[in-house]
């Protein structure tokens, strides 16, 4: 069963520990600019929201990439960027309509979230529980849940 | 690899950034942050300077863990000497500017001289260049922040820069970073705005990769973050309520300072608490709480964002105040309320923006007004002088004043001096409730003997964030202690003290040790950094720093007859509460105090001392 990162930025307090998470879990050193999940303040407004790649099923960046460098993972979903097959063209980065995959200057690829293989640290490490993971058909769950507790209970007779 | 790295040495009179090593023989000694910097200040500059002149120098500082993954890494320091004070200063901030700094790869900064001209900083990496700051001179703190991302087309750059307070040395400007957080206390802006330096702004992509342990460390960092988020202090309390969660128990415990310490009960403390920042106001509708907000790795977030009442009469013709800010914490709701007899939460909340947008220290800021308010109500002040009618409980007074002294308008421009000077320009300097000439904050020295200690003896003047006594006189942490009592308080003090300067040289906030001890911090510590970080040497190192700014002081020409506290302290008893008939009884703890730190009769560090502590 696939799972799906779930994003509530209601909990978010702009803590960036899912970036650390993320850029140690990918590159061993802790550096937000690493990371493939970005918190965004809204500091007028009171709001944290963390925003990363949902792994759309037809994927612009796979389907645009014109070296197949971008695999879909058949275990979690993810879509991979191969970074060996990468040659940095950045064409996925236009076709992307959420700016999600981003070309880095440093290693002359691009990079995306990728799920970290089905464990993801983002959200592991995240303290308030605004981004879980959780099961790829329900994301809905919870907020189903939410409404349903409101729904008037009362068996009818 | 702790601070192993390089600093920036900034001559603003000659326009030039140099980079040089760490000196890691001081780093063994010192850690870091406020300890490391403060030696590089204590070596370089002679304590007698004038605190505004070319010859003080500042120094942006960060700590081993600032910028990791350990909860709450984010912190950063400015170190100077203070204009408030002519102390040792050493204002701690958050948000997010401290880990940019370090991410960019530089441990430290420091300035030295003056630029003839307004000048900002700027820091992409290992480039760091002087760029001309006309521009943005004699603008806000939010305005330069945003003209400097909007300037460099780079809205990722994080920003420390100086109000117009800062600009016309307030003697209480401080540092604001991220909009709302704040180096806040002693001055430091002031200094900043002496040297023209009117910002540092960074943007750091390198990112941290010398973790000596990074298994060991990430095993730690996990650790502690389980003893905050079970902690119901760290866990709970903080995160629903703020430091404001205080606002209520302290009063209650008839030791809220209250009109100038005058009283130590508040009657509209209630009103103006935590709680009242969750409750629906009458006018809108609408909580003035928005949210809380965590600053950079922290995973308690006591942050309060909140959204002033739009009708209310300070900022209903100022939409540019409408949006969701910072604030208010406790210590900027008690100095604008309890201090000044205001129980309008809205009031004390556009002050605290006023502070954020111009760069000052809500508590300086608060407690000087309360000084005015009670010299005008004896007729020592008059209307004519102010302005306008200031008694205590004026909401407008309150807002206008800070107002004034934002703008160095009027008498703002007296009131920017802080209450030890403005009370002595009066003929009252009895008034003042300040120790070395820095304001007292939230908590009275009478009702809590062991932070009347801690004012007297703190090294930047009187202050709740070098020994929080607090912790064990209210909170039961680490144990409970009557805060009648002054057995022990010595022995407690100073041990808090040590730990604390420790904490403040780590990249840590001292906000973990309601949950944390030393022993939390330790192996994030040892992890972290190569050498040795025992608990033996982290206590230490605390007592050799707090040795090494008591050093600084004397040779700043401030002496043990300093350590003492304003006569109302002193003399005039609580009058109410559970606390009432207490006067602060310092003459009791002092002498126990200087014997348990190695010190002399006189305050002076023993020859013995200094050979222990390597001084």
């Amino acid at each position: 069963m696939q799972k799906s990162l779930n994003i509530d930025p209601g909990k978010c307090t702009g803590c960036r520990q899912c970036e650390m998470a993320c850029s140690y879990e990918h590159t061993g050193s802790f550096n937000t600019s690493d990371s493939r999940i970005k918190i965004f303040e809204f500091h007028h407004e009171g709001r944290n929201v963390p925003y990363t790649c949902t792994q759309c099923a037809e994927a612009w960046c796979l389907n645009a990439c014109p070296v197949e460098a971008i695999k879909l993972d058949s275990l979690t979903g993810a879509k991979v960027v191969s970074e060996s097959v990468c040659v940095g063209c950045k064409v996925c980065t236009i076709a992307c309509p959420f700016g999600t995959i981003n070309y880095k200057q440093e290693t002359g690829k691009v990079q995306k979230c990728d799920l970290c293989g089905g464990d993801p640290a983002c959200a592991r490490e995240c303290p308030t529980g605004a981004i879980t993971f959780v099961d790829a058909d329900w994301t809905g769950l919870d907020r189903m849940r939410q409404w349903a507790q409101k729904t008037d209970t009362q068996a009818q007779a | 690899m702790a601070l192993a790295r390089k600093l920036l040495r900034v001559n603003l009179t000659q326009g030039t950034c140099v980079v040089e090593p760490v000196n890691q023989d001081w780093v063994k000694q010192y850690l870091g942050q406020r300890g490391l910097a403060t030696k590089y200040l204590a070596s370089e500059i002679d304590p007698k300077v004038d605190a505004l002149s070319p010859e003080n120098k500042l120094i942006y500082t960060v700590g081993p863990l600032t910028g990791t993954m350990a909860a709450t890494g984010g912190r950063f320091s400015v170190v100077t000497k203070g204009p408030l004070t002519n102390a040792i200063a050493c204002g701690n901030s958050g948000g997010y500017f401290g880990n940019e700094l370090r991410s960019a790869g530089w441990d430290m900064v420091i300035f030295e001289g003056k630029s003839a001209k307004p000048v900002y900083l700027f820091i992409e990496n290992e480039k760091a260049q002087l760029l001309p700051a006309e521009d943005f001179w004699g603008k806000s703190v939010w305005d330069t922040e945003g003209g400097i991302k909007k300037k460099h087309q780079d809205p990722q750059i994080r920003v420390s820069c100086i109000g117009r307070a800062g600009e016309s040395q307030v003697l209480f400007a401080g540092i604001v970073n991220d909009l709302h957080r704040a180096a806040g206390r002693s001055g430091v802006g002031a200094v900043m705005g002496s040297k023209n330096l009117k910002a540092v702004a960074v943007r750091g992509t390198q990112g941290m990769s010398d973790i000596a342990d990074p298994k060991a460390f990430m095993a730690a960092v996990k650790a502690g973050k389980k003893v905050l988020a079970d902690n119901p202090v760290t866990g709970q309390g903080l995160p629903k309520f703020g430091t404001q969660v205080l606002m209520n128990v302290i009063n209650e415990m008839g030791a809220s300072p209250t009109r100038n310490h005058q009283d130590v009960e508040f009657a509209g403390a209630r009103k103006i608490s935590g709680e009242a920042m969750h409750e629906k106001r009458e006018t809108d509708g609408k909580t003035h709480l928005v949210t809380n907000q965590a600053c950079f790795g922290c995973t308690i977030a006591c942050g309060r964002i909140s959204r002033i009442d739009e009708t209310h009469f300070s900022v209903k013709t100022k939409p540019e105040y409408w949006g969701a800010s910072g604030g208010l914490e406790y210590e900027a709701a008690w100095a604008f309320g309890n201090a000044n007899g205001v129980d309008d939460l809205e009031a004390l909340q556009y002050c605290n923006l006023l502070c954020n947008e111009e760069g000052m220290d809500p508590i300086s800021l608060g407690a000087t007004v309360g000084a005015v308010m009670e010299l005008y109500e004896l007729g020592i002040i008059s209307k004519e002088e102010i302005g306008f009618e200031a008694p205590f409980g004026s909401a407008e007074a309150l807002c206008k004043l800070a107002e004034l002294t934002a703008r160095g308008e009027g008498f703002g421009k007296l009131l920017g001096q802080g209450s030890k000077r403005l009370c002595t320009k009066y003929g009252r300097p009895d008034l003042s409730m300040t120790v070395k000439g820095q304001e007292f904050p939230a908590y009275d020295g009478r009702a809590l003997q062991g932070m009347g200690l801690a004012y007297a003896t703190s090294n930047r003047g009187a202050c709740h964030l070098r020994g929080y006594m607090v912790s064990p006189e209210v909170l039961g942490i680490p144990v409970k202690m009557d805060p009648k009592a002054t057995e022990g308080k010595p022995e407690m003090l100073k041990a808090f003290q040590d730990a604390t300067a420790v904490v403040d040289s780590t990249g840590l906030c001292v906000f973990t040790t309601f949950a944390w001890n030393l022993g939390d911090i330790q192996p994030q510590i040892q992890a972290a950094c190569e050498g040795d970080w025992s608990m033996e040497t982290l206590l230490a190192t605390g007592e050799r720093i707090w040795n090494l700014e008591r050093e600084f002081n004397l040779a700043a020409g401030i002496t043990g007859k300093d350590d003492t506290l304003p006569p109302r302290l002193l003399n005039e008893p609580c009058k109410t509460g559970p606390q009432a008939g207490m006067v602060a009884q310092i003459d009791k703890m002092l002498p126990i105090y200087y014997e348990l730190r190695g010190w002399n009769t006189d305050g002076v560090p023993t020859t013995e001392t200094r050979a222990r502590l390597g001084l």
